[in-house]
């Protein structure tokens, strides 16, 4: 199972609206959060050396979310399902719904983002994880899968970390695991024909209540008009002016 | 209020200055006091660390061999079974943290507040979202117990001068055997400061070309004892190893110099540096998005103007 979230293009600057309410995203360019392009395309990649019986392909969100799915069937999922909810979910909601899928789907191996880069969490995978009681592997680079066991390189803080784990199993993935296939015509074409279920979110759970409120957005603070020096030497002196070198 | 639980972070020997950073948020809205848990093996000189910080009640030491390495699998049920008495459970927003706490929400039934960066009361947290493009005000009274990462970025790192009372706890979870811990290959930095935590910091990006042509950073940085950092481009190029990416989904740091080389100055990584004292951009492209937020920049070759720089700087 891949998760792909729709979410607003990483090339697009998101500005906030002045009057505090919200962002301003009518009418921006959409996309699969590119953690997730990479989690589909590592799974894709697991079917092509080690055999996988299927990839499904799994949104949670408004009907638009298609668009994605259909992106996700054309880059090679085998099916797709939308979990249909006008509202915007918290993390802990994602992975309950997730959970419940994971219940009825019975996956050897979800794949998702480490992040997605509209909310910024990175904590969906964890949740999963937890409260299905299966191993985490979060930050992967590296994934390697021999039978019942997997094996993580992970991207922490202090360099690689490898991990092994048993599956089932929940990964979240880092920039650096592969680099994504671009998605041809005649697979576009394919892809209309691939089942993509739409399921109404309450059908799943009716554990989705918010536990946050959120009471304003803004934009970040500013940093004041910097200068442009002539050369090194202006360098130099202005830094030590400021006692930083 | 009630009490705010710490999860330390270390390296097996020594506790990671998020930890005191953790603190630091901690300590700014009033509470019931500051718990520090200290999960390792063999780690007594770490738990003695946590105790000297400044405004910690309590250490609460689980020591055992199961917690050799920070598995978010093994210690999130332990940090789920101290949390029960506390009002907040707080992690760094380091690896870490990430990995670890929203496993510890998960268990306690409640949702985790990623990168808090302010607040005022304990209950209503600002937090960044789009890369930072948006700071959004974030009401967590709902909350039962309130589950965060601290933004480490965001806050120094509370002094030493505490002396907490350090509790020996038994594991009071069950620990899961699916996940094992295989190793660290560390890249040590050739003993350079540590990039997040480091005063200074010099970074490099695509238009170094070469991990040889790296090395202008290196002796750059060595001149002024920085720590060295990397766009993602620089890392994906294999000019430097992962953990030396800056940005939103790399490290986010706050040094008080930051120096960025041959960087564009995305997004992306903008985010990561936001909070630095003073910025450096040396970018031969004077319309590069670097230099709207550098408080100086260089438009110039870096391939003239870093080996002009270290010969000024010498040492
Ligand atoms: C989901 C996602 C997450 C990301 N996360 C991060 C992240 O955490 N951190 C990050 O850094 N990026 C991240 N990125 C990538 C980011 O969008 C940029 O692609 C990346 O930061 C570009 O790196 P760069 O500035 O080194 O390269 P480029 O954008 O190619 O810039 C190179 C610069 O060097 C200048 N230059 C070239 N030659 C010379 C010379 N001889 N002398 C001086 N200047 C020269 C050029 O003018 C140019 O400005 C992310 C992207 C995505 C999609
Ligand atoms: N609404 C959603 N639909 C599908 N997948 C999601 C959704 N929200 C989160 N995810 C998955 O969880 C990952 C981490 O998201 P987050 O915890 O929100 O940063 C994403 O990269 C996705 O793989």
């Amino acid at each position: 199972m891949v998760c792909l979230k729709r979410v607003v293009d990483y090339n697009v600057r998101v500005r906030v609206k002045p009057d505090g309410s919200g962002l301003a995203l009518d009418g921006v360019k959409m996309a699969i959060n590119p953690f997730d392009e990479i989690a589909l395309e590592e799974a894709l990649r697991i079917r092509e050396r080690d055999g996988a019986e299927e990839i499904v392909a799994v949104s949670i969100g408004s009907t638009d979310c298609q668009q994605q799915l259909r992106t996700g069937l054309a880059m090679g999922a085998d099916r797709a399902l939308l979990i249909e909810t006008d509202s915007d979910l918290e993390p802990l909601a994602v992975a309950r719904t997730l959970k419940a899928l994971v219940d009825r789907e019975q996956p050897d191996l979800v794949i998702m983002g480490k992040q997605a880069i509209d909310g910024d969490n990175n904590q969906t995978g964890q949740m999963l994880a937890s409260l299905w009681d299966r191993p985490q592997a979060t930050f992967t680079s590296e994934l390697t899968i021999d039978g019942e066991v997997a094996t993580a390189t992970r991207e922490v803080d202090a360099g690689l970390e490898v991990i092994e784990f048993d599956l089932p199993a929940v990964v979240t993935t880092d920039l650096r695991l592969n680099e994504p296939r671009y998605v041809k015509l005649p697979d576009i074409m394919k892809a209309k024909k691939k089942p993509l279920d739409v399921i109404a979110i309450d059908e799943i759970t009716d554990d989705t209540a918010p536990m946050f409120a959120v009471t304003n957005v803004a934009p970040p603070a500013e940093r004041a008009k910097g200068i442009i020096v002539d050369d090194t030497v202006a360098l130099v002196a202005a830094l030590n002016d400021k006692g930083l070198i | 209020m009630g009490r705010v639980l710490i999860c330390a972070e270390h390296d097996g020997e020594r506790l990671n200055l998020s930890t005191a950073k953790c603190v630091s948020c901690a300590n700014s809205f009033a509470n019931d006091g500051i718990d520090i848990a200290v999960l390792s093996e063999n780690g007594g000189a770490i738990a003695s660390e946590a105790s000297a910080i400044d405004g910690v009640s309590k250490v609460l030491h689980i020591d055992s061999n199961d917690n050799g390495a920070p598995l978010a699998a093994i210690w999130a049920p332990q940090i789920a079974a101290l949390a029960t008495d506390y009002s907040h459970v707080f992690g760094p927003s380091t690896t870490f943290g990430k990995d670890l706490m929203p496993r510890v929400a998960a268990l306690l039934g409640t949702g985790q507040l990623s990168d808090i960066m302010s607040t005022t009361d304990g209950r209503v947290f600002q937090r960044p979202i789009y890369a930072g493009n948006a700071i959004v005000t974030v009401d967590a009274s709902a909350c039962s117990i309130i589950v965060a990462t601290v933004r480490t970025a965001s806050y120094v790192a509370a002094e030493e001068g505490g002396n907490a009372t350090i509790e020996h706890r038994a594991t009071e979870a069950e620990i899961p055997s699916h996940t094992r811990y295989v190793e660290l290959k560390g890249d040590t930095g050739g003993g350079r400061p540590d990039l997040q935590t480091a005063a200074r910091v010099v970074s490099g990006g695509r238009a170094l070309g070469s991990e040889d042509n790296f090395k202008l950073i290196y002796d750059l940085a060595d001149r002024i004892d920085a720590a060295v950092g990397a766009s993602r481009a620089a890392v994906d190029s294999g000019y430097v190893a992962n953990d030396l990416q800056v940005g939103q989904t790399g490290k986010i740091i706050a040094p008080d110099l930051y120096i960025a080389i041959g960087i564009s100055g995305a997004i992306q990584h903008l985010t990561g540096i936001k909070d630095a004292g003073t910025i450096v951009a040396i970018n031969k492209d004077s319309e590069a998005p670097i230099f709207e937020v550098a408080d100086f920049g260089l438009v110039a070759d870096l391939f003239d103007a870093v080996p002009d720089l270290i010969a000024r700087l010498g040492r």
